[in-house]
């Protein structure tokens, strides 16, 4: 452990930039959106200073902490805000203000138009400091802080144009979808606390194997949860879709490169657990695969360019849960995943943030075609991504991809056949929806709306997709070149050392099995799209309709969360107000109606006064006679 | 005689002013009924101090007619400017206080 003193700029100083844009106000709108790009260039800096000085050092002194203040301190229970960057932390780092900076410069001229653009610049560097806390903390309550500012950065940017009641929706719905998740991870913090008296990462890993394995299933489960609801993995998926209301620079750095990776990296730190507990790795693996599938299988059926690839990278991250759950062999490959797809998936949701921009924000596929001509860049970038994700060698997802079903088939017997079924029918299915997207939109004859006059964006925006894909293209070979990734995590994730199971294929057959799915994939897609294509989509099968539904999600949710929590609510508002209430109002009537009688007394006669008063007299006097008889 | 005959009789005045003054709706009557409740107190105050054999009743009557001589000064200046404002002396009439 090294002890270092700069960490803490990394967070404070895109915390700052926010603070400062937000609370200027309009007197920085011409300067706004420079400062917070050279705030974020400059955490890339920082970023790239640390990992450098990472490399020089060795062994269990490359990771570096750095104390920042006493946080809670009760009785015994102590914990310090401190911060911790080891060898997975500056994954994150790198990508987080490397992508960021990247998307930085892109809204530059994505957002130019926007008079609100100050207002998102310094949105976005909120997330860069929530999102670089998160990976940087080094206990789950300082993740947690982090993990809710990137929720909250998430909420403000899915509806930044919150003036469409949809957008705003949207947000609402993203926002508490991930609170489901939140809830699971404070329970998880809280079962730490009871079982091991400690929340840092540390202290719980030194504490785990001596653990009950249900609180350690608990716990993983728990974690699950959490990384579920921020990663829009089943069941809490449903979020995801409707969060590319908000500005695309948000859905390619948020919703597709960083901030839905965070369960992954949930998972991968909270490693000791899950390899100490099969029965939560089990569950991690089902809810990995069943996203995988379900994603891709999603991604097939929409029109909407931004929500096929919100499919896409839904797919994606179940692949990566999927490897996170396969023990600590997988921990390496899904990183590494993350780390291709944070590239590639950012290169083409940039991609297609030039077409709309060129399109008059025209989502919908059906409505471009034959963009090649006259976007050559964006078209080949995104190409390069294409190939990317579909996982053709020598591209990043290649190697990524591979790894992950190779090591899915590793798992050994059933479990194994399964999950690697599964993952080489989601690269199937992946390369179908993935060259479907690139047909319609790139190939073809031109179906465009009256009045658009598609061209190329600024260079300002193809600068950030250029880099963006050359590292799409470069990252798979250079992270797995002598397994540089593996050897880098090691002391992380793989305590044990411990190598994949039984093989079940040859590596090379299985690249060859999922390079042949990935063909057919790729030939269905371009023989049932390179013909005419109908503006209006046909009616399709059930399937494709129920597709087009996300999957009957939200009619699910509809049924059976919306309406039975609705009923709930009507009932005790209605308990409220007829039993809580009832007694106020009793109260009220009896006393309103007893003054009422009480008033007719007060009716102005001398008379009836002196005769009220006689009588009392008498009463009186009646009174006394009897206490002393 | 029987002085306890006194106690009787001053208990008859006070009952048959009391009846007057919540029956009868002429002020000056109801005024009159005032009086007489006032003179039975007295005629009980003077009958007591006659059986206690000391002049603590008699002075106490005394302090009576004064209050109620007072009393007919301010009443009887009220009843008159009653008259005055609205030609009825009726005590039902003066129920103002009801609003």
């Amino acid at each position: 452990m090294t002890t270092r003193t700069d960490l803490v700029y990394l967070i404070a100083l895109p915390l700052f930039s926010s603070a400062f844009l937000l609370l200027l106000g309009r007197i920085a709108d011409k300067w706004g959106h420079f400062f917070a790009t050279a705030i974020s260039a400059s955490t890339f800096g920082i970023g790239l200073y640390e990992f450098f000085a990472m490399r020089s050092r060795s062994g269990d002194s490359r990771a570096a902490t750095q104390r920042i203040f006493e946080w809670i301190s009760v009785g015994t229970f102590k914990v310090d805000a401190s911060l911790l960057l080891d060898q997975l932390s500056i994954c994150f780092v790198l990508l987080i203000t490397g992508v960021g900076t990247l998307i930085h410069i892109y809204s530059i001229a994505y957002m130019s138009h926007d008079r609100d653009r100050r207002r998102f610049f310094a949105y976005l560097n909120l997330f860069i400091a929530a999102m670089l806390l998160l990976v940087l903390g080094d206990s789950y309550l300082n993740l947690y802080v982090g993990w809710e500012g990137v929720g909250l950065a998430s909420y403000l940017l899915i509806g930044f144009w919150n003036e469409r009641p949809a957008y705003a929706t949207a947000a609402k719905k993203a926002f508490i979808a991930n609170r489901v998740g939140d809830v699971g991870l404070s329970l998880a913090i809280m079962i730490a606390f009871t079982q091991f008296g400690s929340v840092t990462f540390s202290g719980v890993k030194d504490a785990a194997p001596h653990a009950s394995s249900a609180a350690l299933t608990a716990l993983g489960a728990m974690l699950l949860l959490a990384a579920a609801g921020k990663s829009a993995q089943f069941p809490l998926q449903s979020w995801l879709g409707d969060a590319m209301a908000g500005p695309t620079p948000v859905s390619a750095l948020i919703h597709a490169a960083t901030m839905v990776t965070a369960g992954v990296y949930l998972i991968t730190r909270s490693n000791f657990i899950f390899d100490a507990s099969s029965t939560a790795r089990l569950l991690v693996v089902i809810v990995g695969a069943i996203t995988l599938l379900f994603g891709a299988i999603v991604g097939t059926a929409k029109d909407d360019i931004k929500k096929a690839l919100a499919a896409s990278t839904m797919s994606q991250i179940g692949y990566m849960i999927l490897a996170t759950g396969l023990g600590p062999v997988g921990y390496a490959f899904a990183i590494m995943h993350l780390l291709t797809h944070g590239f590639f998936k950012a290169s083409m949701f940039l991609g297609a943030g030039s077409v709309m921009h060129g399109m008059n924000d025209e989502v919908n596929m059906r409505r471009y075609g034959g963009l090649g001509k006259v976007m050559p860049i964006t078209a080949v970038t995104f190409g390069l991504g294409y190939l990317a994700i579909i996982g053709v060698p020598p591209f990043a997802g290649f190697y990524s991809k591979d790894k992950i079903i190779e090591t899915a088939f590793n798992a050994g017997g059933v479990r194994g056949i399964l999950l690697g079924g599964a993952a080489l029918l989601g690269a199937a299915i992946t390369a179908f929806y993935m060259t479907r997207v690139v047909v319609l939109t790139f190939t073809g004859q031109k179906r465009w709306a009256d009045g658009t006059h598609p061209h190329e964006s600024p260079s300002l925006m193809l600068i950030p997709i250029i880099l963006l894909s050359v590292g799409s293209v470069a990252s798979g070979f250079l992270l797995n070149k002598g397994n540089a990734l593996v050897h880098w995590l090691a002391p992380v994730v793989n305590a044990s050392g411990a190598e994949g199971g039984t093989e079940l294929f040859k590596p090379i057959v299985v690249s060859a099995l999922a390079l042949g799915v990935v063909v057919l994939g790729v030939l269905t897609a371009v023989l049932k799209y390179r013909g005419t294509v109908p503006i209006e989509a046909p009616a399709g099968s059930p399937l494709t309709r129920f597709a087009r539904r996300d999957l009957g999600q939200d009619d699910f949710n509809h049924r059976v969360l919306v309406l039975p929590g609705q009923a709930i609510t009507k009932s005790l508002v209605g308990m409220d107000f007829h039993f809580v209430d009832g007694i106020v109002r009793a109260v009220g009537w009896v006393l309103s109606y007893t003054s009422a009688s009480l008033k007719k007394v007060q009716n102005g006669y001398v008379r009836s006064y002196a005769l009220l008063m006689t009588i009392g007299a008498i009463a009186l006097l009646a009174t006394i006679w009897l206490v002393t008889l | 005689m029987d002085i306890s005959n006194y106690i009787y009789l001053s208990a008859i005045l006070f009952v048959i002013g009391a009846i007057g003054v919540v029956v009868r709706r002429n002020a000056i009557v109801v005024f009159m009924c005032v009086e007489l409740m006032l003179n039975a107190a007295n005629l009980a105050f003077v009958t007591f101090s006659r059986i206690n054999g000391d002049l603590g009743g008699q002075i106490a009557s005394f302090f009576t007619m004064v209050v109620a001589a007072c009393e007919v000064v301010v009443g009887l200046a009220i009843i008159v400017t009653m008259y005055r404002s609205r030609r009825s002396a009726s005590v039902d009439d003066a129920s103002l206080l009801q609003r």
